[in-house]
């Protein structure tokens, strides 16, 4: 009796589904996942996804198939004899094979992920001293805006603007924006969804990221770390608008918060508000 | 007055068998234990405290030294003073306590020092607190059924989220070396006892005074932290955050006992001629778990008595307005909450590997590698914890290296994947309701670890922290990984260890139920996360609720297969009570081939063991007998 | 009795008390919310009255907490009650009597008030759009629909200060009211942005974190 070739046909089975199934994850899928392409930032990160996924598929179906083979036709027939396998107890080129492959995949991942986060730092939050700023559109100087979380609000200020806080955040177009993300009291999260940002609110510390946006876009903030009793309240809205439009509303926020404007304190990378061992 | 001189003589009625030390008399004095440190708090005096308790109206220091007095009264009540007060006293070193059968189920609800009562203990004791843990998480999804109306107070939803996750990673850390290592490690190696059998009883005991201690958090207004614990935020607490304090701190003492415990009884306890390379690949899962046991818990015992002393005594370890860092808790939390992952993932693995060449007939494939891949993931989870810190603003330098760890942590866990799908390659495999559960932990832990490299890139971390991605990410390597496994052994080895078979049908329901409902829930959730919401809220947005609504339709069936199981486990071993057979999976290993029940002192001769612990498949080896007693 | 009878009766008790416990559980303690109050029909529209207090009722489980209450204004009883029925697209009248003395603000941008009618409110009958943001007491917030409303609270030096509700207008205090338009129904939860809770590290535990003090809801009708 012809000796079945069981591996041949484990990695014919693999080709067979994992090239079509890549094919249709990466080019119908992938394309529209999240978080979409409403800035370069968020476009990286959908990249990255696509290029995840694409790897996943493959790898992952090489382990299933060889399951699913290896169940259906390696199956005892009749349970009720108990009959001996063969007594294998390792390849060493398999195993070779196998260490060499999965290094190889990590390490791309790695040098991938590496290379990526040094180009524009992927609008995550990146410590006080970020190492990956990218340029900004046309030369064009950032535009910063703090992020000022506290239990449980967001709150924005606008250095180059005179200090202006508001409670509302609307961001320029085709703009390079320098978020300084801080925290008056415990750890909170700032996570613009569709901007592709999401860093770190940390008392005391100024948690620096960035992204670039593209055109006029409605987006969401959200609180991605746990901060209490309203955390998941703790959510609020923002806006990408024109140029000249984000020109009148931020002279519109200075009027209107004119009145508490010399209460402020100076605009600073971080606050320590009084230290409040325990209040009363 | 030693223990064996109070507690039972056989004939004594039931009222007179109850007067001793026992868990009765335990919870006795525990309540008075917790009224003294309570009452001592009240009365300790210093400006600042004084002042802090009387404005907020909960004085932490009373609650702490109550639940810490409480704990030693406890511990006192089940005789675990008597020794060393006996020692004390001048009376002759003993090994045993509680370990003769005559003394009947009583010696369950005492200090024992028989390692198979042990188990029982544990698994029984572990299984109460997993169940009120589920319950949390069947009233978490409840609340997620609306986006935003709410069942629960947003207080309590936050406790339950909190008391689900610490009770989850605190209790069932320990739920297969608790039972399962305890059992079975003593047997494996060649021993007749563990080689702390005092210690061993008190890693169990102090487990249940700190779930108990837990339970207690809703009589003080709960805890709105999570698992995690976060710092400054733990500070705020009200005293129910004593309650998760003082619970880490006694899972810690006690998951840093059974590390110890464990890594020291195969290291000394081996039958001799038993090596290292004849040693069962479980009893290698059980040491690698050991040793992150041993080591990573005092970290966590630190960090909580720096909480604590933040919180009683007006430290500011954790208070940027005073110097301390709110980075410091992340840190330290996650050098232990990292190991603390692969502690709930390492007994897996060697669970499936232990099971599957008893299922597919053959020997264990790549033994050595699926060792060096135990190894190799309890060396490289040390270096992984920042990882949890990608966007909190941490060094930015230091994120490639943390990535490069993390994605390196794969190749170890690939080996074993190597080495299950070696095993299963040409084998005679038989589909039983344990080896359906190894077959779900392969394809449960294969999506945790792909989801993985979604969270282990910083920049694709971005879209994923923090979110129910991650959440579904973890659930599907500890449920996936750890529970599947957990019930695996509790199919395998449970009628062994009661000598009752389990209800076929009911197993297969339980399994099949389980299987598809786990997935049915963790699945969308990647997609839920992906779509923007995050953990531990109580309310998301209106689009999300047909997923939510999806996935807790599907926890509830989760729910509902746990229930089959409990029906199971009270019908098989409880009400018809068939006697399982000595070996019913033809297994090969040492604790199949003694008689059911297993005597107490396991063997009457020590055993001799085959060189290849998995001496399966044809051509069968030669066997090489150990030369008995000798030096091999 | 035999062996099966006496495991099936222990097996039952168990499971009652199992069942029992976990009814307790659920009924008593997880869904366990703070009473509601209704704003009062007037002339001009639906007038709802609160009160703040430097601690509630020595009665209540936290007689050292600051709270909230709601006040009927024609028999002055105060109700420890911090979620408020409204209807829905409404002009709202809101008259706060706060009473609790002067903490200040971690952030001083909340110092102004956002969200009212005319961007303003009435402090003691002075129609004003911002106080000093040391004088706060208390915020009343809901962030969801942007309104947010600063309470000065009376002096250190103010005489009869009230110790525990129910306070009386003999006490000293500030009257604050403003107008505010409700949006569609459904749930909003207001709170508290001055770190008021005594005793709790940074102002911000205990009351600050409990719905049913310094949390709550609006439950738009």
């Amino acid at each position: 009796m012809k000796e079945v070739n069981h591996f041949r046909r484990v990695v014919l089975w693999w080709l067979a589904t994992s090239i079509p199934a890549t094919l249709i994850v990466v080019l119908v899928l992938a394309p529209g996942m999240p978080p979409g392409n409403a800035t370069t930032e968020a476009s990286g990160v959908t990249v990255d996804n696509t290029l995840f996924l694409g790897i996943s598929v493959p790898v992952s179906f090489a382990v299933l198939v060889f399951f699913i083979y290896s169940l259906i036709v390696f199956r005892e027939r009749n349970p009720s004899v108990v009959t001996e396998g063969p007594a294998l107890r390792g390849h060493p080129g398999v195993q070779l094979w196998w260490i060499v492959i999965t290094i190889g995949v990590v390490l791309f991942l790695t040098a991938y992920g590496t290379i990526r986060l040094l180009q524009d730092g992927s609008g995550g939050g990146q410590g006080p001293n970020p190492i990956a700023a990218p340029d900004p559109p046309h030369g064009a100087k950032p535009l910063q805006v703090q992020v000022v979380a506290q239990q449980w609000r967001f709150d924005f200020r606008f250095p180059s603007y005179g200090g202006v806080q508001t409670s509302q955040l609307e961001l320029p177009t085709n703009t390079l924006i320098e978020f300084h993300v801080t925290s008056l009291d415990v750890i909170h999260e700032f996570w613009a969804y569709q901007l592709g940002v999401k860093a770190d609110a940390n008392p005391g510390v100024d948690n620096i990221a960035y992204v670039t946006t593209k055109g006029p876009l409605a987006f969401n903030v959200r609180c991605g770390e746990l901060c209490g009793l309203w955390h998941g309240y703790m959510f609020n809205s923002g806006r990408v608008v024109p140029k000249t439009q984000f020109a009148t509303w931020i002279a519109q926020q200075q009027r209107t918060f004119a009145p508490i404007q010399k209460a402020l304190p100076p605009y600073s990378r971080t606050y320590f508000p009084e230290p409040q061992r325990r209040g009363g | 007055m030693s223990a064996i001189a109070v507690t039972t003589t056989p004939k004594a009625p039931l009222w007179r068998r109850l007067i001793g030390f026992n868990l009765l008399t335990g919870i006795v004095l525990a309540a008075g234990g917790y009224i003294l440190g309570h009452f001592i708090g009240d009365h300790i005096q210093g400006a600042n405290l004084n002042y802090y308790s009387t404005e907020a109206g909960q004085n932490d220091v009373a609650v702490l030294l109550g639940y810490f007095l409480g704990v030693v009264g406890f511990l006192v009540g089940l005789g675990f003073a008597n020794y060393p007060i006996s020692r004390m006293l001048g009376h002759p070193p003993t090994l045993a306590e509680k370990e003769s059968a005559e003394e009947g189920g009583l010696r369950y609800f005492s200090l024992s020092t028989d390692h198979k009562v042990v188990a029982m203990q544990y698994l029984v004791g572990i299984g109460f607190f997993f169940f009120i843990a589920g319950l949390n998480a069947m009233l978490i999804r409840t609340e997620l059924l609306q986006p935003n109306s709410h069942v629960f107070g947003a207080n309590q939803y936050l406790t339950l989220v909190g008391m689900h996750g610490t009770m989850m990673m605190g209790m069932m850390t320990s739920s297969i070396l608790g039972p399962f290592a305890n059992w079975l490690v003593p047997l494996m190696i060649g021993s007749r006892r563990m080689a702390f059998p005092r210690i061993e009883a008190f890693t169990f005991w102090i487990l249940m005074a700190a779930g108990s201690v837990l339970m207690t958090t809703i009589v003080f207004g709960g805890f709105q932290t999570g698992w995690t614990g976060y710092e400054p935020l733990g500070a705020q607490g009200t005293a129910g955050f004593d309650a998760y304090l003082a619970f880490f701190t006694l899972v810690g003492i006690s998951m840093c006992l059974l590390g110890f415990n464990l890594l020291a009884t195969v290291i000394v306890m081996r039958r001799p001629g038993m090596t290292w390379s004849r040693v069962s690949i479980f009893v290698w899962g059980v040491i690698t778990t050991a040793f992150l046991m041993m080591l990573a818990s005092p970290m966590l015992a630190a960090a909580l008595m720096m909480g604590m002393m933040d919180r009683t005594i007006q430290t500011a370890f954790f208070d940027p307005g005073y110097g301390g860092s709110s980075y410091l808790w992340q840190n330290l939390f996650w050098v232990f909450g990292h190991p603390e992952v692969y502690i709930v993932a390492l007994p897996g693995f060697g669970i499936v590997l232990e099971m599957l060449p008893v299922f597919t007939r053959k020997p264990l494939w790549g033994y050595r590698v699926a060792v060096a891949g135990m190894l190799g993931v309890a060396f490289l989870s040390w270096f992984v914890w920042q990882h949890h810190l990608f966007m909190s603003g941490i060094d930015a330098d230091l994120r490639p290296f943390y990535m490069l760890s993390t994605e390196l942590i794969s190749i170890p866990t690939g080996f074993i994947f190597l080495s299950a799908m070696g095993t299963l390659w040409r084998g005679r495999i038989r589909f039983t309701v344990p080896m359906w559960f190894c077959l779900a932990w392969a394809f449960n832990f294969l999506w945790g670890g792909i989801s993985g490299v979604f969270l282990s890139d910083v920049p694709s971390d971005v879209l994923t922290h923090g979110s129910f991605f991650s959440m579904a990410h973890f659930h599907y390597t500890i449920m996936g990984g750890l529970v599947f496994t957990f019930f695996a052994a509790i199919y395998y080895w449970v009628p062994k260890m009661t000598g009752f078979k389990f209800n076929e049908l009911l197993s297969k329901i339980h399994f099949w139920s389980l299987f598809i409902a786990f997935n049915s829930t963790f699945g969308p959730l990647f997609a839920v996360g992906w779509l923007g919401q995050p953990r531990r809220v109580v309310t998301y947005p209106a689009f999300l609720q047909p997923l939510n609504d999806w996935v807790s339709a599907s926890a509830y069936v989760i729910g509902l297969s746990m229930l089959v199981f409990l029906v199971n486990v009270v019908w098989s071993l409880l009400f018809k009570r068939e006697p399982a057979e000595a070996n019913p999976w033809h297994s090969k290993s040492i604790e199949f081939q003694l008689p059911t029940p297993v005597p107490v002192h396991d063997f009457d001769r020590l055993p001799v063991f085959d060189p290849d612990p998995y001496p399966y498949g044809e051509p069968v080896p030669a066997p090489v007998y150990a030369s008995g007693g000798g030096q091999t | 009795m035999t062996g099966f009878a006496k495991r099936l009766l222990g097996t039952a008790i168990v499971t009652a008390a199992l069942a029992g416990a976990i009814a307790v559980y659920i009924g008593v303690w997880a869904t366990a919310a703070p009473p509601s109050a209704s704003a009062v029909q007037t002339a001009s529209g639906p007038h709802l009255y609160l009160g703040t207090v430097p601690a509630a009722a020595l009665t209540d489980a936290h007689p050292t907490w600051v709270s909230y209450y709601a006040v009927n204004s024609t028999s002055g009883h105060w109700r420890h009650a911090t979620t408020y029925v409204l209807p829905a697209h409404t002009l709202v009248h809101v008259t706060i009597f706060e009473y609790d003395s002067q903490t200040g603000l971690r952030n001083p941008f909340i110092g102004e008030a956002t969200g009212t009618v005319g961007g303003t409110f009435q402090l003691d009958g002075k129609t004003v759009k911002a106080i000093n943001p040391d004088t706060a007491s208390h915020i009343f917030a809901v962030p969801q629909i942007g309104l947010s409303v600063p309470l000065e609270g009376p002096g250190s030096s103010a005489k009869n200060p009230c110790s525990n509700a129910p306070c009386s207008l003999s006490n000293a205090h500030h009257t604050i009211s403003f107008t505010f338009r409700t949006p569609g129904k459904g749930l909003y939860r207001w709170q508290c942005f001055v770190p008021c809770a005594a005793g709790f590290i940074a102002g911000n535990g205990g009351p600050m974190q409990t719905v049913g003090y310094m949390d709550g809801f609006l439950k738009i009708v």
